[in-house]
């Protein structure tokens, strides 16, 4: 039973972990556009038309 | 119709550049984008202009924001760069612009996710109470303890929507969905935290977190589908920003916001603008195309002393007009009044969550307080009288309710998606499912609503040619016509553009002139909107004849409109000739002419009058008042941006029968959603009497909760795999 006292504690740490990187990425407004982040992984930066 | 973006484009964006930080920026309303290919191409060419240092585009809002040096680089250099690589670009209020940021979706995605995070690690803490056989009490004391930490800080935060939502309704002396969800999840949690401290064996932090968990993803969807209604919208506003060109005292030009325009300021219309606000003529003589506001057809004469509509375009020569209105008092903001008079009386419309919660919320609660005393009464005890009434108020908790409607609107509106449609109102399915009349609209709707030559084999050889010389700088609807059947080619020489009766020039060194038959002093009596002499030198006079066709596919989507059980009617402001002729040859038996768009809304109050639900499609501005009023609408993709935006539904592409295939799939979605509640009524009638026995405990709760809902959402996914028909 005392490896719970570990396993609990880690378990939770990296849930808070996956969880704080989601507020960062609501935040950074990775959610504001998702129509066009599909699309942008087809273009590629050095290519420029026109 | 010509799109209100074509000239919104062509206005100076000059005054709605604002200073943001070290440089300058704009956000422009791009239309057509749809794909990699499209952002690439814009975000590359407006780049590469001199003096921008970013631009960047939302392929979700249709927004392009472009950082820039307004020193070196001219702002409509920008909107120029767009329209020449093809797509409609109108500048954006930066007032409204900055009203973009979608906070409330943002705050819903962050309720989500916490209590997701709790949901999963409570529940990985109950199953092993639930299953641990050999787990002494300390340990289960252990796991609620941790339970309760976790639960009641996550709850207290993902909840916040619920909780503000149910007490604003109860302030407001009513009872929405949220009242039962806030007392289920609040009493679960204090009887949880309760049963904790006494060292109890239940607890209900599971339950409590996963049912907020399902209730955020059914209000999410939800969200998302009202944003894009409410964006759209906002697009309307942002298009009212419109320009206009005032002649300074002094007789400087100045680009000035429309909304700034004053009664007296003198203004110039050049050939191919918009009249911004109401205006009487100063000075000048041309024609203007008054489609969009009256949906007449035939071009009008504008000289001296003539009124001028806000809306109305000037087509043949520079007018100087003197403002008569404000933008605000003008025609174009009467249309929009209309249009904001018919949106509210739709507002009124109940959706069928809410009638459902109508009912249900009363019930439930009765029930909860019937178990409690029925337990006080026969048992003498308070405590299991609370903890049952507690497990059937969470038990029955709108769960499968809250996801039922939204997750089926997510499918339909992916389904029609698809297929061309584009729906707009959250609400919009439900109401088109109940239509049982359509009424169109005739130029650009039932037809095409751009003239067509239609005599081009009969004309002698070179005709179409010298005609084409002639037409080619004209914009007025007949020219264009010529100038679209023949093809590029050279201009003639001392082209003459006489307003209201035709052009004149020199076409291989003879003169030739193209116009009304009346002008050249021909007299046949002929319809002057549908046809147009062609006379060079002293050969016989050319007649050319024009048509505005229906759509392809006009007389199929009648016949199944019909099929669907819909009454058909047409509605026009064009004359009562044309409109006979087109209704014959539909084979339309009602149908009504010259009608001016508050008559339109008449009628379609009248309609409503007689208890009939109206389908309204059209296109141009004069049927945006109808679009907003009929009980659902559609419009077709190349409808004046007002009318989209007035529309429930969009139809991307040119034909008219997604329309009718709309009206399908909004019934298998009301069908659908009505399963889903009768599932989840079926469900509470087996679980209720459960919980009121005091049967329930934590684990038969949390899998009945799940699986209610996973039944519903997967029942609204049918939708998806339907028939194509």
């Amino acid at each position: 039973m005392t490896a719970l006292l570990l396993l609990i504690p880690a378990a939770l740490f990296l849930g808070l972990m996956g969880l704080a990187a989601f507020f960062w990425s609501v935040r950074a407004g990775q959610y504001k556009d998702l129509d066009g982040a599909k699309h942008r992984i087809l273009i590629e930066d050095d290519d420029r038309p026109l | 119709m010509a799109a209100l973006s074509e000239t919104a484009a062509a206005t100076d964006p000059g005054p709605f550049v604002r200073r943001d930080g070290d440089a300058d920026a704009i956000e422009l309303l791009v239309r057509g984008a749809k794909c990699a290919g499209c952002i690439a191409k814009i975000e590359g060419g407006v780049g590469a202009l001199p003096g921008v240092s970013a631009a960047r585009l939302n392929l979700s809002t249709g927004k392009l924001a472009v950082r820039f040096d307004a020193d070196r680089l001219p702002p409509a250099r920008i909107t120029e760069t767009v329209e020449r690589l093809g797509y409609g670009a109108a500048p954006f209020d930066p007032s409204e612009a900055l009203a973009l940021e979608d906070e409330d979706g943002a705050r819903l995605l962050r309720c989500l996710a916490v209590a997701g995070f709790a949901a999963a690690n409570v529940m990985l803490l109950s199953i092993s109470v639930w299953a641990g056989g050999e787990m002494n009490a300390s340990t289960v004391a252990l796991f609620h303890w941790i339970s309760a930490a976790i639960a009641l800080p996550a709850a207290a935060y993902a909840g916040r929507p619920f909780f503000e939502s149910a007490w604003a309704s109860l302030k407001a002396r009513g009872a929405n969905m949220d009242v039962p969800i806030s007392l289920a999840v609040t009493l679960a949690l204090g009887l949880s935290l309760y049963e904790t401290v006494t060292g109890g064996l239940h607890a209900y932090f599971d339950a409590a977190v996963t049912l907020l968990f399902f209730l955020l993803i059914g209000r999410w969807l939800d969200h998302r589908l009202r944003a894009r209604a409410r964006s759209a919208a906002r697009d309307l506003l942002a298009l009212q920003a419109a320009t206009a060109t005032r002649v300074e005292p002094d007789g400087r030009i100045l680009a000035i916001p429309a909304r700034d325009v004053r009664p007296g300021d003198r203004l110039m219309l050049a050939a191919g603008d918009r009249a911004p606000v109401d205006a009487v003529v100063e000075e000048g003589v041309s024609e203007v195309d008054t489609s969009l506001a009256t949906g007449e057809t035939a071009p009008q004469p504008a000289a001296a002393g003539g009124e001028i509509l806000s809306g109305s375009v000037n087509l043949t020569r520079r007018l100087i007009v003197r403002a008569t209105a404000r933008a605000e008092d003008s025609f174009l903001a009467d249309l929009a009044r209309l249009v904001e008079a018919g949106a509210q009386a739709k507002n009124r419309y109940v959706r069928l969550a809410d009638r459902a919660a109508r009912l249900y919320v009363p019930v439930v609660h009765t029930a909860a307080a019937a178990t409690f005393l029925g337990w006080l009464v026969i048992g003498g005890e308070a405590r299991p009288a609370l903890i049952n009434a507690i497990a059937l108020l969470i038990i029955t908790c709108p769960c499968a309710l809250g996801l039922a409607a939204p997750a089926v609107q997510v499918v339909a509106t992916g389904r029609l998606f698809a297929r061309n449609v584009l729906v707009r109102a959250g609400d919009a399915l439900e109401r088109l499912a109940e239509v049982d009349h359509v009424v169109l609209d005739k130029t650009g709707t039932l037809t095409t609503g751009k003239l067509r030559l239609v005599n081009t084999h009969d004309l002698p050889d070179g005709a179409l040619a010298i005609a084409a010389a002639l037409t080619r700088a004209s914009r007025h609807p007949l020219s264009r016509a010529v100038t679209a059947a023949a093809g590029p080619g050279p201009a003639a020489a001392e082209i003459e553009e006489e307003p209201g009766a035709g052009i004149a020039g020199v076409v291989d060194g003879a003169p030739a002139r193209f116009g009304r038959a009346r002008w050249l002093g021909l007299d046949d009596g002929g319809d002057d909107a549908q046809e147009a002499w062609l006379v060079v030198g002293a050969r016989a006079p050319v007649r050319f004849a024009f048509a505005d066709d229906p759509r392809p596919d006009a007389k199929a989507a009648l016949a199944r409109f019909a099929d669907l059980g819909l009454t058909v009617e047409m509605m026009t402001g064009d004359r009562e000739a044309p409109a006979a002729a087109l209704a014959r040859s539909l084979g339309v038996e009602v149908w009504r002419a010259g009608v001016s768009p508050k008559d339109k809304t008449e009628r379609l109050d009248a309609l409503a009058a007689e208890g009939r639900r109206v389908l309204m499609i059209g296109d141009g501005l004069n049927d945006a008042p109808a679009l907003a009023r009929a009980h659902a609408s559609i419009a077709p993709g190349s409808a004046a941006e007002a009318s989209q935006l007035a529309a429930d539904m969009v139809l991307q592409g040119d034909a008219l029968a997604p329309g009718a295939e709309a009206i399908v799939v909004a019934r298998a979605a009301r069908r659908r959603t009505l399963e889903n509640f009768a599932f989840a009524a079926l469900y509470n009638a087996i679980a209720a009497p459960l919980a009121a026995a005091g049967l329930v405990t934590p684990l038969i709760a949390a899998v009945a909760m799940s699986s209610s809902s996973l039944i519903v959402t997967l029942n609204a996914l049918r939708l998806a795999r339907g028939r194509a028909r």
